[in-house]
């Protein structure tokens, strides 16, 4: 069950839904074996992009390559792209062992054959001992594999994966997660995993794509999303973040944000003009004494987390998420004291607002 | 529903204090129960047995014998009976299927502006009693009819629609085929869009996929559909009496018990072979269907993908949906114009219009009018009345053997309306009506009874439905506040209900309105008759026959009618219940 690894690439893809456009201008390198993620709040477009590589739903304007071939035209039963819906869709009239067989069967090989290669399929999964139950016998995480085995066995280009941990309760939902990305990387298939959730896309995921409004706003490894937001939304889709407007001015030789408020912070580096300025709320500090690195707040609450006490600072008219280590000894600040926020200027972020 | 509760305001009663074991503490709940249950045996179970047990009985002797079925099966007319109504059954169901097919193909794999004609004509059939249609459909059908005579002015030839059995197949097909077309939609409806994908996906497509995805999940639906068909048609008393066809089971059951007595053996064998073919017509699709729930359409998932019909694929759906739609029509409209026909033989149209027929049928009918509303209002009052107490103590509490109550009150859906019939025939010929020495198998009061029985699974059905929606927090949160539990039904659940009964009421009323099978032997005489009664009886003489298009006309706009009240209360109900709480 090798394959030959192809990459996706999709060039200026549109898609309407009647009036409303709901992709716009989407384009994507996939590289080939790659582990691709597609991230986006409910409506952004990514369940409409990945149905769209499978041929359904109307046909987009645009190209979609899959190992060089343009499919756009072609109907979903002759990509050979390989998909697991969100719900499954395993037949309710087929057992196991049919619904794994269907597709080889569809591509009229003898049953002689079809019987090993669904076993090792089977196999693949773990499952091998429920391959005469029927659908409705299997748990969620069962279904879920058997699902995966019917798409892998007929030996797909890509893999898509539409939202495959949605129905599965949290505990199955992580290790679940690690089998996938054990299977993709064992079968070498150039695999998309769309997903609204951003802790699945970062924990399997090479790259990603998020989406919002049928736009993508940026492509990266988690990493580099995470840490250097291109703009706003990626900046508070991933994880939680502190935003203050304002503007960067120059101060010298070197580069200062000025809030909206009027407070001051000094930058490393940064384009001038109006923009935002992102704050993780484990990249400050709270201390007593100003600086040029700092900004003045008022602690409003606190929030115990154990092994981190959360304070809600008021800080230039916004209210700031701040997270500080919880170490034995240290004292708490209280809600209602004045302090100060200590920046670190290499991990501030500058988005345009 | 009254309900006295042993806590009463006033602190501990007497009862109370008692301990448990001198005097079982008997709820209301269960004395409902209880009562429902000796109802339900001595209205339905009894008299259905009895029917089976008098098969098995020696006329003369009494002794238990099979003799009857071997008298049967070596009576000539009896084995053509039998096969006449397996064939008529089968056959309808088979063109029923033919009707149904398309429309709901058309309506669920389509983007088709028709689909709201397609609606209505799921229900249009079914508001007319198939014996009314049958009369007109001979007049548009018929060897003299309008199709026919047309047919032959212009090409020379006679299509044999209605002759005998074929008759009956055609109006049986067009009143019951929306049996299928509902249950067959229903299903291909609950199939996720992904089941399709899925076998796309996987390299499969066109007929293919049909055959290996689609059709064996919508199987269930139409295994459903076509079961009721065939057991509506198997027992079906009216029509193949109205158009003159009594060589089958159901006709020669009431002609036996009619013309020569309760006491002859035929009438219970042909009941018994009637039961046991319901029976096992619902346990043979109950075999197909178990365990094959395959609704399997996701939260905000859609059904199958539909596409646009092309200009030519428009046409021809438009086209068949017309057809159809004039099909299912033509016994309203035969029935209309027959109302206000001056004389309608051998001619395409009636000769000329008049409302004479509907001053006689006034003039002749008021007792039957009046009869119906009596009869139908007492069964429909107790319908939902026992409908009600059954769906709370099914639902709601844990007495023991609650859920055969349910069994038995649906039961009645197995029982054919002759059986039925002849049941209460048999069984009240003996016992005489309380103060009186008449017996009460001529008491009109055992019609009523009847219909009670015939109708109570409509009305359970909507009860249990309606009880369903309310929340039993918002029972609990009565009880909490002080509310008995009598109190709190009385107070909070029948209010909530009453969308629900209120449809189950009109339901029954409606349908046990123009019920002719059971009242058909129950009727001892013309001035006991209802409204089914006396079209049957105005359909006797061609001389009759418009003033009972009238009378039918009647009747159609009772159960139209009510289709009509219960679909509206049952929508409102669900948007007060919508804006109330989503729970």
């Amino acid at each position: 069950m090798t394959n030959q690894m192809v990459g996706i690439e999709i060039n200026d893809l549109h898609l309407s839904f009647g009036e409303t456009e709901v992709l716009t201008g989407v384009n994507l390198d996939i590289q080939p074996g790659e582990f691709f993620a597609f991230l986006g709040p409910s409506g952004s477009g990514k369940s409409t992009l990945l149905r769209s590589i499978a041929g359904f739903g109307p046909t987009p304007q645009g190209s979609i390559r899959i190992g060089g071939r343009d499919v756009v035209n072609l109907p979903p039963w002759k990509r050979n792209v390989g998909m697991v819906f969100q719900s499954y869709a395993l037949w309710p009239h087929m057992s196991v062992r049919d619904n794994v067989g269907f597709g080889l069967k569809e591509r009229k090989m003898p049953a002689s054959e079809i019987a090993p290669k669904v076993d090792a399929a089977l196999e693949l999964v773990g499952l091998s001992h429920l391959a005469d139950r029927m659908p409705n016998q299997l748990s969620g995480g069962q279904q879920q594999r058997i699902a995966l085995a019917r798409t892998v066995v007929v030996e797909p280009e890509v893999l898509l994966l539409d939202e495959p941990l949605s129905n599965l309760d949290a505990s199955l939902r992580v290790q679940m997660r690690r089998e996938l990305l054990a299977l993709q990387r064992k079968l070498g298939l150039t695999t998309i995993f769309v997903t609204h959730d951003q802790e699945e896309a970062n924990t399997t995921a090479d790259r990603m794509a998020v989406l919002d409004k049928g736009v993508i706003q940026q492509i990266g490894t988690p990493q580099v999303l995470y840490d250097t937001p291109e703009n706003l939304f990626v900046a508070e889709f991933l994880g939680t973040a502190n935003i203050l407007g304002g503007q960067v001015e120059r101060d010298g030789g070197a580069k200062r944000f000025r809030t909206s408020a009027g407070d001051v912070l000094a930058l490393n580096d940064g384009h001038e003009g109006a923009g935002s300025i992102v704050l993780r709320p484990q990249n400050m500090q709270i201390v007593d004494q100003a600086g040029a690195d700092t900004l003045p707040g008022t602690i409003l609450h606190r929030e115990f987390m154990g092994s981190q006490v959360r304070y809600i600072v008021r800080t230039s008219g916004t209210e700031m998420i701040v997270d500080q280590f919880h170490h034995v000894g240290h004292d708490w600040r209280d809600t209602g004291s004045d302090v100060h926020l200590k920046v670190n200027t290499n991990e501030a972020v500058i988005v345009a607002s | 529903m009254s309900n006295a509760s042993p806590h009463s305001n006033g602190g501990p009663s007497l009862l109370d204090r008692l301990p448990a074991s001198i005097l079982p503490r008997v709820s209301g709940l269960h004395a409902a129960a209880l009562i429902i249950a000796i109802l339900l045996i001595g209205l339905l179970i009894i008299p259905v047995l009895q029917v089976i047990y008098v098969a098995f009985l020696d006329p003369n002797t009494g002794a238990l014998t099979l003799q009857n079925f071997v008298d049967f099966f070596r009576t000539s007319l009896f084995r053509e009976s039998f096969w006449n109504s397996f064939y008529v059954s089968a056959m309808s169901v088979v063109f029923a299927t033919v009707i149904a097919l398309p429309l709901a193909y058309i309506t669920t794999r389509f983007n088709f502006a028709g689909s709201v004609v397609i609606q209505s004509l799921g229900f249009i059939p079914l508001i007319m009693p198939p014996f009314v249609g049958a009369v007109a459909m001979q007049l548009i059908f018929g060897r003299n009819g309008t199709l026919n005579l047309l047919m032959e002015e212009k090409f020379g030839i006679n299509i044999p629609f209605m002759e005998g059995l074929n008759g009956v197949i055609l109006v049986q097909s067009i009143h019951y085929f929306p049996f299928i077309l509902i249950n067959l939609s229903t299903s291909l409806r609950n199939i996720d869009r992904s089941m399709e994908e899925a076998a796309q996906n996987l390299g499969s497509q066109g007929m293919r996929l049909f055959r290996r995805i689609v059709f064996p999940l919508a199987m269930p639906g139409y295994v459903a559909g076509a079961a009721l068909v065939f057991i509506k048609v198997f027992d079906d008393l009216g029509t193949p009496l109205l158009l003159n066809v009594n060589n089958m089971l159901a006709p020669q059951a009431f002609l036996r018990i009619s013309s020569i007595g309760i006491s002859d053996p035929m009438g219970y064998v042909i009941s018994f072979i009637l039961v046991a073919f319901s029976i096992f017509s619902l346990w043979a699709s109950f075999l197909v269907m178990r365990g094959k729930d395959y609704s399997t359409v996701q939260k905000g998932g859609g059904g199958l993908s539909r596409r646009d019909l092309r200009t030519g694929e428009k046409i021809a759906a438009y086209a068949v949906v017309a057809f159809i739609l004039i099909l299912v029509l033509s016994p309203h409209i035969g029935l209309t114009l027959l109302s206000f026909a001056t004389i309608w033989s051998f001619a395409p149209l009636p000769d000329g219009f008049t409302l004479q027929n509907y001053v006689v049928m006034w003039e002749n009918s008021k007792q039957f009018i009046t009869n119906t509303v009596i009869y139908a209002g007492i069964a429909a009052v107790l319908d939902v009345i026992i409908g009600t107490a059954i769906a709370y103590i099914v639902i709601r509490t844990g007495i023991w053997g609650r859920k055969s109550l349910d069994y038995l009150a649906t039961a009645a859906l197995a029982v054919p309306g002759v059986v039925l019939g002849i049941g209460y025939l048999r069984v009240f010929h003996s016992i005489d009506i309380p103060f009186t020495d008449k017996p009460m198998a001529s008491w009109w009061v055992i019609i009523a009874l009847a219909l009670m029985i015939r109708r109570l699974p409509y009305a359970l059905r909507a009860c249990t439905a309606a009880l369903q929606q309310v929340s039993l927090a918002l029972e609990e949160a009565a009880e909490s506040l002080g509310a008995t539990k009598g109190s709190t039904i009385r107070r909070i659940v029948i209010p909530l209900m009453s969308g629900g009964i209120l449809a189950g009421f009109v339901t029954s009323f409606a349908t046990a309105a123009v019920e002719l099978s059971a009242t058909i032997m129950l009727v001892s005489s013309e001035s006991d008759a209802p409204l089914a009664y006396g079209i049957y009886l105005f359909m006797q003489t061609p001389s009759g026959r418009g003033a009972g298009a009238a009378l039918g006309v009647v009747a159609v706009i009772i159960v139209g009618l009510g289709t009509f009240l219960s679909q509206l209360m049952i929508e409102r109900d669900k948007k007060f219940k919508s804006t109330d709480q989503s729970h």
